[in-house]
């Protein structure tokens, strides 16, 4: 009989070696499917974990885009986390991933096509106020009605997408664009541009805001009241409240800085690489994100290496894709894979696992 | 093996003998590369390029490789997809769908030496991006006068994706066609905001059948809306991007083809001989980009002679479906009498002609 | 503006079609749900049973062989997630969401053999002289068998939850699972077969669409509707009664707002399609705020772990 005793404290050992143990499983189970399809499973393999960082004719390239696919992972994940620790699940980072991109747009639009250097940052706070407004909705919903936050969140990502579209097709339809939906290119317009900051290394402003991020994250779980009091609301809700957190607050706070943070990301990729407000411009990289910030135990250097490992994944699919005339579908499945198997290899890190004789029923 | 060698040393001297003559970058071998918004088998838009891509690759045998890499998102992943494939060594690349229009140019002014050709799209910002489109419009002429002289409750429908001019051209065009032959006709439009959503399609044909309305066209990529038809029994529809013929002979008594091969022949054609130069290209039924499908046994043969005259005059250049005297639908002269629309006026057509009942939604 | 040409019975006809498919993976995910399990993966599994029903129904020529494939392949999608959650105890929301991931590739992979194929025809019941009664015939007595097995589902899961015992202890097992545990129910047990029926509803509910409402296979053609299905079990407040009318709201507002655009009238189609949410969110607010224990609206367990200490 298979027991599992609940280990005191995460084990550092486990920690380290599940997500590897993980994505070699992955390599093995994809590698079957990849074999199946009749391509060559260890070229595949290599085309996506090996290519985008180490191939010569790739690697210059392909690194900096690391950054930029995981940029707005890590940002959104690091908020998430916050209210994840204290068990308050936010899973509706896209939609304020969307409201944070729509809020910065309007006052981009409003601006051009005026100069001045005083327009992205506003674009910026209200890319920032837009998304911390979505997330406040559920914050205080639960707050006022004791209504559950993980599902409020989830149905406004649905009406910001409605949003997004009525958006793209109408008012912020770009007036010289022939009349096909989506607003004009905010990375032309200088003005409301978020551009590399140095050429040819990915790092744009939201890639820089992602690793403050990382940062600010370690330091208020270790060092800040805050972060101990977040702690202490996941661990044991009743501790935490005697010893004085109100969890009123500490919702709100959550909420709204999960939601900041979403919408920041928002803002920079709209502003950067994705260019426009457009229908497809929400690419999950909310849902992505709710992943990311689990796989990385909510830990924002775990949550940092999650965003980068599942960046690869997808410029490593890609370039295998066009390589090795890989279907799409493969590579979605490859990577479904690869959460399965880390999302199932984490109990080890939490659980030991005993093997017992049955017990008789006391 | 005798023959290949033959053939082989019959190439070599060719190339020598283009070599003093041609351009120095004339090419051995040509790698062609193309990025689908959709997947490659969706039954419409992105299948119909690839299909095309296949010819192009008969055509040339062993001097053009080609790579794809289908359901691309627009915006930032396809600027990153674009790029590795230049990266990789293609020396031409076709975006084949309007939302790639910035990435193609961004990419574009990266790689000066690889050529991009792009679909649907206007903008050219560097010498080597190209565009190219096809005349669907002349088709939709052919189509209508079909559908025009086959209804019975003379209530046509047509299945909009979005309102931009590609579409609302369509629209106009069919209307005018249609009353060309039968002044009884009206003509409902439904969009559906999407260009491929085979449940929505489905229910906008239902909708349209729901109300009366015997003859479909529809201008989304999926079958759906010709699978109701036949659930219905007696109304008329068409096979749209592809011939569709297992609906044949009824409900689908005819089709339009988007055939992009002889244009992608052409044009990897000139960069393996170092001819290739910017371009805008927009092609209709005479130059076979746009093709007619089979009028099917279900058309009487005074129809199909009429579909035939139509066709053959906008072969001849005799006829142009958009032929003063022409009144907007707030019956404000548009083209005088005899007078033909300009290209410029088509590309932006942003209005429907006067007939037509209620708004192009903002 | 032409409203007259709008039949109200034919547009309810066309509305139950097109609600099926959400309502049975609603239905599916509202049993989930009340044994405390939140699987945000219904848009996977649903796809999933599109195609494999869709791949039965063409390879066995029988629409009915399909829909028990396309069971069976949700089913199977959502032991993956049961073994994750249950025995492995993994997030359930992240679980969920990269199940829906897999499922969108899988199915595509799988699927592209099927594409362009046909699948049989399944006619409509022939329900006699009940479908000539002028307007409600129309309405309710031309669909077929899965429609109204869908209604029969319906009433079988409030049956089953409000009146039998094994009902209640799987809401017990939602609202509590340690009190349920101490009583000496088997939670984990329990939970997956909830999990797997949720699973074959779904895919019951992918099966629909590619076999009936559309009929035709392309990949991701399920294009949120089991997102859908997710919010939907919300609205009702876990209840089957209010299921069905809440995926009448949630189906009928495509169907009416296409037949509104063809009787001319113009209508804002994003602002009408985000409606059923809003009022979701109004639902829930209300529930939660209307206080009272009972009335607090989502099952007590709903998303947490559950493990057995002693």
């Amino acid at each position: 009989m298979i027991r599992l005793e609940k280990r005191p404290t995460p084990s550092r050992t486990w920690v380290a070696v599940t997500p590897v143990l993980a994505v070699l499983l992955t390599m093995i189970a994809g590698g079957l499917m990849f074999w199946a399809l009749g391509k060559n499973p260890f070229e595949a393999i290599r085309t996506i974990f090996w290519d985008p960082l180490f191939n010569e004719q790739f690697a210059a390239y392909s690194r900096p885009q690391l950054l930029v696919k995981a940029g707005p992972l890590i940002l959104i994940a690091i908020g998430l986390s916050l209210g994840f620790r204290a068990g308050i699940w936010n899973i509706g980072a896209e939609g304020q991933y969307i409201m944070g991109a729509i809020a910065g747009a309007a006052v981009g639009l409003y601006f051009y096509p005026e100069p001045g250097w005083h327009i992205f940052p506003l674009m910026v706070a209200a890319g920032l106020v837009g998304g911390m407004l979505w997330g406040l909705i559920p914050g205080l919903l639960k707050v006022w009605f004791g209504t559950n936050e993980i599902l409020v969140s989830l149905l406004l990502v649905y009406v910001a997408e409605s949003l997004l579209a009525a958006m793209a097709i109408g008012k912020m339809k770009n007036p010289d664009g022939g009349g096909f939906p989506g607003s004009r290119n905010f990375a032309k317009y200088e003005a409301s541009a978020n551009p590399e900051l140095i050429a040819g290394t990915g790092m744009h402003l939201g890639v820089v805001t992602a690793f403050i991020a990382v940062i600010a994250a370690y330091v208020l779980l270790q060092r800040h009241m805050l972060g101990y009091n977040i702690r202490l609301t996941g661990q044991a809700p009743r501790a935490a409240r005697f010893s004085g957190v109100s969890p009123a607050a500490l919702v709100l706070i959550c909420m709204g800085a999960s939601g900041a943070l979403a919408g920041m990301a928002g803002l920079f990729e709209v502003t950067g690489p994705g260019g426009q407000i457009s229908i497809d411009f929400a690419s999950g990289y909310g849902f992505t994100a709710v992943i990311v910030a689990l796989l990385g135990r909510l830990n924002p250097i775990g949550i940092l290496l999650a965003g980068l490992l599942l960046a690869l994944t997808y410029i490593g699919g890609e370039l295998a894709q066009f390589m090795l005339s890989l279907p799409k579908a493969s590579i979605q499945a490859f990577q479904g894979m690869l959460l399965f198997f880390l999302l199932a290899l984490d109990l080890l890190s939490n659980y030991r696992i005993r093997l017992a004789r049955r017990e008789v029923a006391r | 093996m005798m023959r290949k060698t033959l053939l082989a040393t019959a190439a070599l001297g060719l190339g020598l003998a283009f070599g003093g003559t041609a351009s120095a970058q004339a090419l051995d071998k040509a790698k062609a590369c193309f990025i689908y918004v959709g997947p490659k088998n969706d039954g419409g838009w992105s299948q119909y390029h690839h299909e095309a891509v296949e010819k192009m690759q008969a055509h040339y045998g062993d001097k053009v490789e080609v790579q794809y890499q289908e359901s691309v998102p627009e915006g930032a992943d396809a600027e990153r997809v674009m790029s590795q494939m230049a990266l990789s060594g293609c020396n031409i690349i076709f975006a084949t769908s309007f939302g790639f229009m910035d990435a193609t140019n961004n990419v574009a002014g990266k790689f000066p030496n690889v050529k991009f050709e792009h679909a649907t799209g206007y903008k050219r910002e560097h010498a080597n991006v190209s565009t190219y489109n096809a005349r669907f419009y002349e088709g939709r002429a052919v189509t209508a006068t079909i559908g025009g002289l086959m209804t019975k409750s003379n209530k046509l429908g047509y299945i909009g994706s979005y309102p931009i001019p590609e579409v609302i051209m369509g629209i106009n065009a069919v209307y005018l066609a249609a009353k060309k032959v039968n002044p009884e006709v009206e003509l409902s439009v439904v969009w559906a905001f999407s260009w491929f959503d085979p449940a929505k399609e489905a229910d906008a044909a239902k909708a349209l059948i729901d109300q009366g309305v015997d003859v479909i066209f529809s201008h989304t990529d999926s079958t759906a809306p010709l699978i109701e038809a036949q659930k219905a029994g007696n109304v008329t529809g068409f096979g749209q991007a592809a011939d569709m013929p297992e609906f044949g002979p009824y409900p689908r008594v005819s089709s339009i083809i988007d055939d992009w091969a002889p244009y992608y022949i052409e044009r990897v054609g000139a960069v393996l001989e170092g001819k290739w130069e910017q371009s805008d290209r927009w092609d209709g039924i005479a130059s076979g980009e746009v093709k007619i499908g089979e009028f099917s046994s279900a058309v009487p043969d005074d129809v199909k002679a009429k579909a035939q005259e139509v066709m053959d005059g906008i072969v001849a250049g005799t006829l142009h479906p958009f032929t003063g005297p022409l009144n907007k639908q707030d019956g404000t002269q548009f083209l005088k009498e005899g007078e033909t629309i300009s290209d410029a006026d088509l590309a932006g057509m942003m209005f429907y002609v006067e007939g037509i009942k209620g708004d192009i939604p903002k | 503006m032409n409203l007259s040409a709008i039949d109200f019975w034919i547009l309810t006809a066309s509305l139950i079609v097109a609600s099926t498919p959400i309502l049975l993976a609603g239905l599916g995910e509202l049993v989930v749900e009340r044994a405390g399990v939140l699987n945000l993966g219904v848009e996977g599994m649903m796809i999933t049973g599109a195609i494999a029903g869709f791949a039965t129904a063409v390879h066995s020529g029988s629409p009915l062989i399909g829909f028990a494939g396309g069971a069976a392949a949700g089913a199977a999608m959502s032991l993956i997630f049961a073994v994750l959650t249950q025995y492995l105890l993994a997030n359930q929301m992240a679980t969920g969401l990269a199940l829906t991931l897999f499922g969108l590739g899988f199915s595509a992979l799988v699927g592209q053999g099927y594409v362009g194929a046909k699948p049989p025809m399944m006619g409509k019941l022939d329900l006699g002289p009940l479908s000539d009664i002028p307007g409600f015939g129309v309405a309710f007595f031309r669909h077929d068998l899965m429609v109204y097995l869908s209604f029969a589902a319906v009433v079988a899961i409030w049956y089953f939850l409000s009146r039998t015992r094994a009902g209640l202890v799987l809401r017990a097992v939602g609202e509590n699972h340690d009190a349920a545990h101490a009583l000496g129910y088997k939670v984990v047990r329990i939970r997956i077969l909830a999990i797997m029926f949720g699973g074959a509803m779904a895919g019951l509910g992918g099966a629909y669409l590619s076999l009936i409402r559309v009929p035709l296979w392309t990949e991701g053609m399920t294009s949120g509707a089991g997102w859908i299905a997710v919010a939907l079990v919300v609205f009702a407040s876990w209840k089957p009664g209010r299921l069905l009318l809440g995926a009448w709201i949630f189906g009928g507002i495509t169907v009416l707002q296409l037949n509104l655009q063809v009787a001319g009238v113009q209508i804002p189609t994003e602002y009408l399609s985000m409606s059923p949410y809003l009022i979701t969110i109004l639902v829930l607010v209300v529930m939660s705020a209307m206080g009272g224990r009972k009335a607090k609206g989502a099952p007590g367990a709903l998303g947490r772990s559950f493990h057995a200490t002693h």
